[in-house]
């Protein structure tokens, strides 16, 4: 530092620890209710403190079907979640660094005129188009499917653009050597290409198994039928209960439960994800 | 268009590499885009019988109703708020991390989680405090004297919103400030404190010029952010109620073609986004291309 201020730094740890507190309050409150019985929220107040109700709370919400609004078992919807998060995650890079491939390593006719195409989806996310799209998936027949659920999401322009950077960077002596030894364009892909974008593809499925997972609108259309239902989507239909209180324990241990996993990723996995959150951006 | 100098003579294969994600746009997304273009000069009756062309009537009348330029309004004062408090927030606290130096790691780690939080749970999370029969938050200030209920009163729909997307992109603002701090040259800042300057004028006239480029990449993502990622915090939390004081226009395109089954005005909606959508994104690219100067 440039002089020693010791107000300054007493004020900097006290708005950082301000910040933390904030920033982790909605949670915490949210724990605190899933860890009580029903019956603690009827009083008035929602307890600040942890109850003694954790063990239940959370067995009853995994197994499902204590009531009618609890009948999906919440283990089921975070498999779902897992298989959205994760195909998601992997369909966009694999048809990403495909067509980056395509794009940087070979020249041929409408090459421009594919890489605009790609580009135009950066433009269009899933909300503002989000009736026509529908209709096209219900035509294909894909509605409460697992194809329905991740597919129309694969597109990716921003992962292409970053494969398409990182190959770029990548010396054209490696390309030139390949090529003497013999090695065709698969080849070169497999052996070459892939080892050196290992960490951009580390970094890139942290930041996209966090989008697969937190996706909701999308889920919430096209799924009717419970055995599809992802953990984030479902948590608004056991909220909205008409006549009957919400079930507060329940609803907030299942949302504890559904943000936890894509929070450890980025918590476990926080140098990738800063370096995939940055390159994305760029 | 940048490309290597050296590459491979298949003719074949660079469409096969291309399929999978040509195959998945051209069905998914250009189709339905144009499909709400086409159809957004259309107009069915009542019983969904009979279509016809109607030209820019959609459109026109899309800016004649009340609830329409209602939601602009809407979506203009939450983006702007939201926007508003992320970014002062985190700009506080990437300035606080900027003085650490051993506990920059363990500060940094305890507020960037909040990214991997989806914005339906954050919506959830602060509808939770919010509640007006249970909740916290109008708990404390009902002891100051103010009746919260954000089911009734339009300005504590649009805080309780405000609220819960602002906390869900504080970390993504916060990791962008700090790096654009860690890129100002130290130098500066010490010629500066040499000729006299105290840490506040340091702020303003050296720290904050030359984070400029980071603040409006920000400012963009925050806007674009605003307008569309924040579709699950309203139907989690408002549902655009009450009296439409939270109908966002990404959410008034869903209510108007889902619920309310006008699809040629669910469709003209459409098409304005589009284009909002594709400005930003010009606006935002250029920006990557040259830097904001200053």
């Amino acid at each position: 530092m440039v002089e020693n201020h010791r107000w300054l730094d007493v004020l900097a740890h006290l708005t950082l620890i301000l910040g933390v507190l904030i920033v982790a309050f909605p949670v915490y409150i949210a724990f605190v209710a899933s860890t009580h019985e029903p019956s603690a929220f009827v009083s008035g107040l929602i307890p600040l403190l942890p109850g003694d109700n954790l063990v239940p709370s959370y067995t009853d919400v995994l197994k499902g079907g204590t009531s009618a609004q609890m009948s999906v078992p919440i283990s089921t919807m975070l498999g779902n979640s897992l298989i959205m998060a994760l195909s998601i995650a992997v369909g966009k890079i694999v048809i990403s660094i495909l067509s980056a491939f395509a794009i940087v390593y070979f020249r041929f006719p409408f090459r421009q005129a594919a890489f605009w195409v790609i580009f135009l989806t950066l433009m269009l996310p899933v909300e503002v188009r989000i009736v026509p799209t529908f209709k096209v998936v219900s035509e294909l027949g894909m509605l409460n499917s697992y194809v329905g659920l991740t597919v129309p999401l694969i597109a990716s322009a921003t992962a292409t653009f970053l494969f398409r950077q990182v190959f770029l960077t990548i010396p054209e002596e490696l390309m030139e050597a390949a090529r003497i030894d013999g090695a065709g364009p698969l080849k070169f892909f497999w052996d070459v290409l892939l080892p050196m974008s290992r960490t951009n593809v580390a970094a890139l499925f942290v930041i996209l198994f966090i989008y697969g997972w937190n996706q909701y609108i999308w889920p919430i259309l096209v799924t009717t039928d419970s055995g599809y239902y992802t953990i984030v989507a479902g948590i608004k239909r056991m909220a909205d209960v008409v006549d009957s209180e919400p079930l507060w324990n329940f609803i907030m241990a299942t949302s504890v439960l559904a943000l936890l996993p894509p929070v450890v990723v980025v918590i476990a996995m926080q140098r990738l994800f800063v370096k995939g959150l940055v390159e994305t951006e760029k | 268009m940048q490309t290597k100098r050296t590459i491979f003579k298949n003719r074949g294969l660079p469409y096969l590499l291309l399929f999978p994600q040509l195959a998945v746009t051209l069905v998914f997304f250009i189709w339905p885009a144009a499909q709400a273009v086409r159809q957004s000069f259309l107009r069915e009756d009542a019983f969904g019988l009979k279509t016809s062309f109607v030209g820019l009537a959609n459109y026109r009348q899309l800016f004649n109703t009340p609830e329409y330029l209602n939601s602009l309004h809407v979506t203009l004062v939450f983006s702007v708020s939201t926007a508003a408090l992320a970014l002062v927030t985190s700009l506080l606290l990437a300035l606080s991390l900027d003085r650490m130096i051993r506990s920059a790691r363990i500060y940094t780690a305890l507020l960037v989680w909040p990214y991997a939080v989806a914005p339906a749970i954050a919506g959830v999370l602060w509808w939770f405090i919010f509640n007006p029969t249970i909740g916290v938050l109008p708990y404390v200030l009902a002891a100051l004297g103010y009746d919260w209920n954000h089911a009734l009163d339009k300005s504590d729909a649009m805080v309780l919103v405000v609220v819960a997307a602002a906390w869900k992109q504080i970390s993504y603002n916060f990791l962008f400030f700090v790096a654009g701090l860690q890129s100002i040259p130290a130098s500066m800042r010490e010629a500066a404190a040499i000729d006299g300057a105290g840490p506040v004028k340091r702020f303003f006239t050296i720290t904050l010029p030359l984070l400029s480029p980071t603040t409006f990449f920000l400012l963009v993502v925050n806007v674009v952010y605003t307008m569309f990622d924040t579709f699950a915090v309203i139907d989690a939390t408002t549902e655009g109620g009450p009296a439409q004081a939270t109908m966002i226009l990404v959410y008034k395109v869903y209510r108007d073609g889902f619920i309310g089954l006008n699809l040629g005005s669910s469709a003209a909606q459409s098409v304005v986004l589009m284009g909002i959508v594709i400005a930003l994104t010009i606006v935002q690219f250029r920006f990557v291309e040259r830097r904001v100067t200053y």
